[in-house]
């Protein structure tokens, strides 16, 4: 793995975290909406799987070791038995799927091929995680698991229409910054 | 540093930060094995108890879980109405014994201490060609980027609000990017007019150029 590969890595990384800073907004459940993923999916978009997963690897990783870096400055061990955990152990496989989906698709419009990664990535994969971590830390049944999880789903809709915007205004600003538009 | 971590002097910041993740992993499976509301009530007496035993202001640290208390509200409300009250109880009691006994090693370790802890883990990582040293340094790097981005962040909403601001905040998330895009560059440059990352063996004077 090259130098500039790390440098890259643990940009992402703490672009997350960066992102955490934006207040979350309340949803009608009470429940906030943090623009946390939105890095995620742009780390998988924008670095490509292995780099993406490697990425948001260290980001977890560095969490668990007690940094307060997720929204709210949460952090620590006691974020994995929290009943969102799935989702923040599930950060680095939704970047990796999001860079594979958005290489595979890279013949298509940058738009397109980023949003619909950050859509199999972002929400596909990522609920898939999430809604187990919450079944597992909560014992729910799997029909309440997934209706309390489905709360999330309209703000990261909304994320992934951004990945897609954001992807491709960088693209135009910076082409080579786009891993997943290089074959 | 930015960490969760607080400097005293108590019995558990004594104990080896191994040995506390490791009663943390056993703790997190005994749990489950308990069914009845008094004994998961005693766990968790037993765990405030504990920050008690880091001094006066101990309790304090229990806040941690504020910013959890809706998602918890509605985990009841949905476990009392397919379940049963006392089910809904256990399981608060079983989250709420978990989230605060894995505050307290976060509390009471230090972050280096951590990493060692973790550093055998890690080791399979040198098979597919990620030295421990480049691992060390990535880390170093992610936390040193964090308030470079989180200003670049702030001044950029700054100059948003400044101009009359608007909703469309999100639109923040382009500049944003392309200027941390273009910070990594010249820090990849820089490191390689530097030589690189060094592993702590090599001596400065054997460092090719990239």
């Amino acid at each position: 793995m090259k130098d500039q590969a790390l440098v890259q890595m643990a940009l992402y990384a703490a672009l997350v975290a960066a992102l955490g800073l934006i207040p979350p907004v309340p949803f009608v459940t009470g429940i906030p909406i943090t623009a946390q993923t939105l890095g995620v999916m742009l780390a998988g978009v924008m670095l490509g799987p292995r780099r993406g997963f490697l990425s948001m690897l260290l980001f977890v990783g560095v969490v668990a070791l007690g940094a307060p870096l997720l929204s709210g400055g949460r952090g620590g061990l006691g974020v994995f038995a929290s009943p969102t955990a799935g989702f923040i152990i599930g950060f680095p496989v939704a970047a990796q799927v999001a860079g594979y989906v958005a290489r595979l698709l890279q013949r298509q419009s940058i738009l397109i091929a980023a949003g619909v990664g950050a859509f199999v990535g972002g929400i596909l994969v990522l609920y898939v995680f999430g809604i187990v971590g919450f079944k597992l830390v909560t014992g729910s049944e799997w029909l309440r698991s997934v209706q309390v999880m489905a709360v999330y789903v309209p703000g990261d809709s909304v994320k992934v229409v951004l990945t897609a915007l954001v992807a491709q205004a960088v693209y135009k600003g910076l082409p080579g910054a786009v891993a997943t538009r290089q074959a | 540093m930015m960490t969760l971590y607080v400097h005293r002097q108590s019995w558990l910041h004594r104990q080896p930060a191994g040995l506390k993740l490791l009663v943390l992993m056993a703790t997190s499976v005994a749990l489950y094995a308990l069914t009845s509301l008094w004994t998961a009530g005693a766990a968790l007496i037993a765990v405030i108890l504990a920050y008690r035993s880091l001094g006066p202001a101990g309790w304090t640290y229990l806040w941690v879980v504020k910013p959890l208390l809706p998602m918890f509200i509605l985990i009841f409300v949905v476990q009392t109405w397919s379940q049963s009250v006392s089910a809904a109880i256990l399981m608060l009691l079983r989250m709420l014994t978990l989230i605060w006994l894995a505050n307290l090693v976060t509390l009471t370790t230090r972050m280096d201490a951590m990493m060692d802890a973790v550093m055998p883990i890690l080791s399979p990582f040198r098979r597919v060609g990620v030295a421990p040293h480049r691992i060390a340094f990535t880390v170093a790097l992610f936390v040193r980027f964090v308030p470079v981005l989180m200003a670049v962040l702030n001044s950029l909403l700054e100059a948003w609000k400044s101009r009359g601001g608007g909703r469309a905040v999100w639109r923040l998330a382009i500049p944003m990017l392309i200027n941390a895009i273009r910070m990594s560059d010249h820090v990849a440059q820089a490191l390689a007019a530097r030589g690189g990352v060094r592993s702590p063996e090599t001596p400065v004077s054997m460092v090719q150029p990239q």
